[in-house]
């Protein structure tokens, strides 16, 4: 439109624009390391958005297919795992199990009710770094226990009171990484199960004192059989980065269960640099992981753990159809106990983060009572009613999977399968192996793309 | 105990396995199954033949003998049990040993003692790489050598040395007690030489003298390692260190 006014105007400005390489959270990171010299620590996974279980879709039943009716027809959710060696396999109610989370990063009342609420469903959790306490084993019907680089708090006693082994190699939130706790959470209590001076600054090793590679980790494996008379269960778990090689490694090195652990996988405590840029996301890691145990005929023979990122029965459900056996939650696991709960908002902002965002677990200050050792802010979490709502979100996930495993048609979460799946991205598709929606093209495959 | 083997024949307390002949996992499992007061308190075992796990698991105060050379991991998370090895010893000897006794009269590879809880290791001839990393309380007295980065990232026990150390000895070392005779080729980071005083010779002469040297060697002639803890807490004034 033509200006017939003689008032002059000001010259037009452009909006402030922020950089999008250099954004508000790249410059605050900046500005930390030039104050305080050193990396950023966080616990969790990765934040960044990566291809994930959101970007694939049931199909569901159609013409070619028929559900099964909800409520009336049976759609079974119990997983064994450890059927290849182990005398004494575990049999669980769900498919889903807890993952590895230490006493010492997580509170004994976090730790007693993972445990109760993991029992109340009928499926498994696991300790962590630092040792099995009595509260965790007597609060869970099947633990898992991890056999760590550090070997905190390691003996015979405990290995042969679990009902399986966890060989961890690594995580998903740091493949190649060793762990860390720092001082502020190195009690008493847990000084002396880790050996260790109290109020220290621990860090746990990268990579195991006494085998290094497959040869000798098969020797290892034979080492812990014969320890507990071969009736433990062995999981090799390992941070995804080769899940198709490190897969096939494990069960070469004669694992009953691998575990394949993504990128969004939490940790206690780590760099934010290491957790957002080292390892593949859980979607990326679940087909080669399985591709490793058909192409080496040992497909539901060798048992597959997926986890990283699962946060709803859906995500459960494509883990399975993908060809997993079970998936372990932990951040999820945290969250349903009470972890980022914004009743606790103010407390939040007043440690500098809000209810959802809180992520320094290693600085023991956790107003949820569960990322802490201080006494009084542990007694905050009641861990009876706290189990209570993580056996309640166990059961929402199984309900979840089942819902959709009816209406792909099947009797078993175990019969879901890649084909009653479809991908909304490119890269889901070339990941997971399975077409792009509407289409019957899978990238990668038959030679295209 | 009704112990199957085929090779194996009982004489009163004294019980003659034949490795060339018993699976290893028909061995451990008879050692598992005794009972604290058993009888059957002298095992020797023929042929072992580089096996690995001998004796491992064990929790029961008997003696094993073991005429020949073990693989990796003999004496494993060894509870109680005296535990000779009369031939050379594979990797991670006595690993994770919680009490009780190991003897190695040749030489152990890597990791010797690894992350044992307590008990004494005695290596008669050289131990390799990384004797005693993270060990969490054992005593471990070798009369030869230690290869480099022994007692790496230790926490507490005691690691004696009559011969010479290799690299980087007690890297990032936690609160484990070094004495070595010999030279030391470098120390790790975070590893000082410190002050020989009254109560560390006291200590040290225990440890010779439960490893049957007291009296053969002159404690004078030790010195004494240990951290200098600088390394206990995330600094950027140590960020050469990590």
């Amino acid at each position: 439109m033509t200006d017939h006014s003689n008032t002059p105007r000001a010259t037009p400005q452009t909006l402030p624009r922020a950089s999008a390489t250099f954004d508000d959270y790249t410059l605050s990171e900046i500005r930390r390391a030039a104050a305080t010299g050193i990396y950023d620590i966080r616990g969790g996974g990765a934040k960044r958005r990566v291809p994930h279980f959101d970007d694939l879709l049931f199909l569901g039943a159609s013409m070619s297919r028929y559900p099964l009716e909800g409520y009336r027809e049976k759609c079974s959710t119990e997983v064994v795992l450890g059927t290849r060696f182990a005398k004494k396999p575990i049999e669980l109610k769900i498919p889903i199990t807890i993952a590895g989370m230490s006493f010492g990063s997580l509170s004994a009342n976090a730790k007693e009710a993972l445990g109760r609420g993991a029992s109340a469903m009928g499926t498994s959790t696991t300790t962590g770094d630092g040792g099995m306490t009595n509260e965790e084993r007597g609060h869970s019907t099947q633990l898992v226990y991890q056999y760590l680089p550090s070997r905190y708090g390691m003996n015979p006693d405990d290995l042969k009171r679990a009902d399986a082994i966890e060989v961890v190699v690594g995580q998903g939130a740091k493949p190649g990484g060793g762990g860390m706790l720092l001082g502020q959470k190195i009690t008493e209590r847990v000084a002396g199960m880790r050996t260790l001076p109290v109020g220290i600054d621990q860090r746990s090793a990268c990579r195991h004192p006494d085998w290094t590679g497959p040869d000798d980790l098969e020797i290892k494996i034979e080492e812990l059989r014969e320890i507990t008379d071969w009736e433990k269960p062995i999981y090799v778990k390992v941070g995804a980065a080769r899940p198709y090689y490190d897969t096939a490694l494990a069960v070469k090195s004669g694992a009953d269960v691998v575990v394949v652990d993504g990128m969004q996988g939490g940790t206690a405590a780590t760099q934010e640099i290491f957790i957002e840029h080292v390892g593949i996301p859980t979607l990326a890691a679940v087909r080669q992981a399985v591709k490793a145990l058909q192409d080496l005929g040992m497909h539901r023979k060798v048992q597959l753990v997926v986890s990283g990122g699962i946060r709803n029965g859906a995500d459960v459900a494509k883990a399975l159809a993908l060809g997993a056996d079970a998936v372990a939650i932990g951040t999820a696991a945290l969250v349903a106990l009470g972890d980022n709960d914004p009743h606790y908002a103010a407390e939040y902002e007043a440690l500098g983060s809000r209810a959802g965002a809180y992520d320094d677990w290693h600085e023991g200050r956790d107003p949820a009572g569960i990322t802490t050792q201080d006494p009084a802010l542990m007694a905050r979490l009641d861990p009876i009613a706290a189990g209570r709502r993580l056996a309640n979100y166990l059961a929402v996930l199984t309900l979840e999977c089942q819902t959709i495993a009816r209406a792909c048609g099947k009797s078993h979460v175990h019969n879901l399968e890649p084909e009653d799946l479809v991908a909304l991205t490119i890269e889901a598709a070339a990941m997971a192996n399975v077409p792009l929606a509407g289409t019957d093209w899978i990238p990668g495959r038959n030679g295209g793309f | 105990m009704n112990l199957s083997l085929k090779s194996a024949g009982s004489t009163g307390e004294e019980t003659f396995v034949d490795l060339a002949h018993t699976p290893l996992r028909e061995l451990n499992g008879a050692l598992h199954k005794l009972a604290a007061d058993t009888n059957r308190t002298l095992w020797k075992i023929a042929n072992p033949a580089g096996r690995h796990a001998i004796a491992a698991g064990l929790d029961v105060p008997v003696t094993i003998e073991i005429d020949g050379p073990v693989g990796y991991y003999c004496a494993g998370m060894n509870k109680q049990a005296r535990i000779i090895v009369h031939g050379n010893a594979g990797v991670g000897v006595a690993e994770n040993m919680m009490s009780g006794l190991v003897e190695v009269k040749g030489d152990a590879s890597q990791a010797a003692g690894a992350t044992a809880h307590g008990g004494l290791l005695v290596i008669d001839g050289n131990a390799s790489a990384r004797c005693g990393i993270s060990m969490k309380g054992i005593d471990i007295v070798v009369k030869g050598g230690v290869g480099h980065m022994s007692a790496f990232m230790a926490q507490a026990g005691t690691l004696t040395v009559l011969g010479d150390a290799g690299e980087a000895l007690g890297d990032s070392l936690y609160e484990a007690k070094l004495f070595v005779r010999g030279s030391v080729a470098s120390l790790g980071a975070d590893c000082v030489e410190k002050e020989m005083r009254e109560e560390h010779k006291a200590l040290l002469a225990a440890k010779l003298e439960a490893a049957g040297l007291l009296g053969e060697v002159d404690i004078s002639e030790f010195r004494r390692y240990g951290s200098a803890r600088t390394l206990y807490h995330f600094h950027v004034d140590n960020v050469s260190s990590y």
